[in-house]
């Protein structure tokens, strides 16, 4: 370990949580750091849409205001990065991935989910159903801010947050698990914070 | 152009802090005395990485604001949401370590045998490693035409004041203030954009060389209102900071 | 977060390429586009380094640090060119290169 810096604190992080709620090797922070790989996209709402889709052929699709009228929920997760900040009791709001993949029918393994900018990110269908993922709008009680993926981003909070994809367009049905974007520089395929799940060979 | 040869991989090295100045309310420049340190050119900077206790480690870039030959110092500006240039600035004092690696850099550098004339347009804290620029140029005697336009909030924002305002060797300097101006301020006011470029930059004909340094907004507007002056894209250098966190 | 550029980046580079990088040209194998490394716009703040072209956005390089070894791809670069001094990448190096990139003397592929 490097020499500690005399009066140096790390500030952002917060007090200790209770035993087994923060996974291994994360300390939890009080704000809500902004990561990207990319430029901030700007999609107008009225050109907006989320769509699912296989093998090419779109099977269905939202518009902003059809989405915004589906059942939405209220979600609090306690949410992981990857690069080991931990944020607990996040607050949003968003509708089930489950409603928007039984409203498009689907019969396949995994999901790569397509953002605007180019971004990827890849799951087992299992993973984004059974009320664990949702396409959440809101956070901390108002709009999503850009800068954290709105206006919509996935949010998948049982996997590191790489995975809850920012400025999520839909989700493509696959046959085979293909590398998204981090998987494909190096990042594990699943992601699960509390097997340590950050590297592929992890 | 002399390169100096990069020793091989860069290593961290703990330097002692020899004295910590308060240039502006929120900005300081911090004189170090690494252990080993080969020398540097203008316009390089170094890596700070500050450790705390329970091994989580930071790291920040940091303009060498000293010209080549002088010891190495930095000049820091106190970040309101900053993790770092809140303890470099108000913490940090004469006799600490800090670990430190560099100089790193070979872009953006300058040296008189690289000529000019030279515009140096400096936003915020960019104006640091400009500075060194212009020191070096004085150092060495250099006889290049140089020109800094320099965007700052206040006047009490400016950094080096003093020093820039003594005439160097006829190193001119051009003050815009963009949040306020004490009264009787009979210079340019507000942001920089292309009638403050087209009047105080030098012309494209003299073939300038440009360093722009300063927040991502500020380089991506001086850069652009050069190159529409005239100034040939790659005789135009640029070093972001971001808009908060510094690099 | 603002983007940064190349400069940020400088000492990763040494640490990857061994030597001073910010100076090197690259090339962009989407769009063509040459510009010194110091000009490429640089997100820093991710699971991984990402460098993409200043004009058509592409990704050019990405370094993550894993395992004690930073993975770095070049797929995104035509070319990377600097002149005036032999590569050596002293540190593990793991350069995954598109068939088409004439990388120089970055150092060995897997």
């Amino acid at each position: 370990m490097s020499p500690v810096t005399r009066g140096f604190q790390h500030l952002r992080r917060a007090p200790a949580a209770e035993a087994g709620r923060v996974p291994p090797g994360q300390h939890v922070v009080g704000d809500f750091p902004v990561l990207s790989a990319g430029p901030t996209p700007h999609t107008p709402l009225e050109d907006w849409t989320f769509s699912v889709t296989q093998d090419g052929q779109m099977r269905e699709s939202w518009t902003w205001a059809e989405l915004q009228a589906l059942p939405a929920e209220t979600i609090t997760a306690d949410i992981h990065c990857v690069t080991r900040w931990s944020k607990l009791g996040t607050q949003w709001r968003g509708v089930p991935v489950d409603v928007l993949l039984e409203a498009a029918g689907y019969d396949a393994p995994y999901v790569l989910a397509f953002c605007d900018g180019g971004y990827t990110t890849n799951l087992p269908v299992e993973d984004v159903t059974g009320g664990k993922a949702w396409v959440a709008f809101d956070y901390d009680g108002g709009p999503l801010p850009p800068e954290h993926g709105g206006p919509a981003r996935l949010l998948v909070p049982h996997l590191y947050f790489w995975k809850s994809a920012k400025w999520v367009r839909g989700l493509e049905l696959r046959d085979h698990d293909a590398p998204g974007f981090w998987e494909t520089y190096g990042y594990h395929m699943y992601g699960d914070p509390w097997k340590e799940e950050r590297y592929a060979g992890d | 152009m002399e390169r100096r040869a990069v020793r091989g991989r860069l290593t961290w090295q703990v330097a002692t802090v020899t004295s910590v100045t308060q240039e502006t309310g929120s900005v300081v420049t911090i004189a170090l005395d690494p252990a080993d340190w080969p020398g540097h050119r203008a316009g390089q900077h170094l890596d700070v990485r500050l450790t705390a206790d329970d091994g989580y480690t930071a790291e920040r870039s940091y303009s060498i604001a000293s010209a080549p030959g002088e010891p190495v110092a930095i000049t820091v500006e106190r970040l309101e949401d900053g993790e770092v240039s809140p303890y470099l600035t108000e913490e940090l004092r004469a006799g600490d370590k800090l670990e430190l690696r560099g100089p790193i850099g070979g872009y953006f550098v300058w040296e008189p045998a690289d000529g000019g004339p030279l515009m140096l347009l400096a936003g915020g804290s960019g104006v640091v490693p400009l500075r060194s620029i212009l020191r070096h140029r004085r150092r060495t005697g250099s006889d290049v035409p140089a020109r800094l336009l320099y965007s700052a909030r206040t006047l009490p924002d400016v950094i080096y004041r003093g020093e820039l305002d003594q005439d160097h060797d006829g190193a001119q300097v051009i003050y815009t203030l963009t949040r306020s101006q004490p009264p009787g301020w009979t210079g340019h006011t507000g942001r920089l954009d292309q009638a403050l470029l087209a009047e105080a930059a030098w012309a494209g004909e003299a073939n300038p060389l440009a360093f722009i340094c300063g927040p991502t907004s500020f380089v991506e507007t001086a850069a652009a209102g050069l190159v529409g002056l005239g100034y040939p894209p790659e005789r135009v250098k640029t070093e972001r900071f971001g808009a908060t966190g510094g690099r | 977060m603002d983007a940064l550029d190349g400069n940020a980046i400088g000492g990763l580079l040494i640490d990857v390429f061994g030597a001073e990088m910010t100076a090197a040209r690259s090339t962009c194998a989407t769009c063509g586009d040459s510009r010194p490394v110091a000009e490429l716009v640089v997100y820093r703040q991710a699971p991984g380094t990402v460098v993409r072209c200043r004009t058509c956005g592409s990704v050019l390089m990405v370094f993550v640090r894993a395992h004690g070894a930073i993975d770095t791809d070049l797929t995104g670069l035509a070319s990377l060119s600097q002149p005036d001094r032999p590569l050596s990448g002293e540190q593990w190096l793991a350069c995954r290169t598109s068939t088409q990139a004439r990388i120089g003397q970055v150092g060995p592929t897997r």
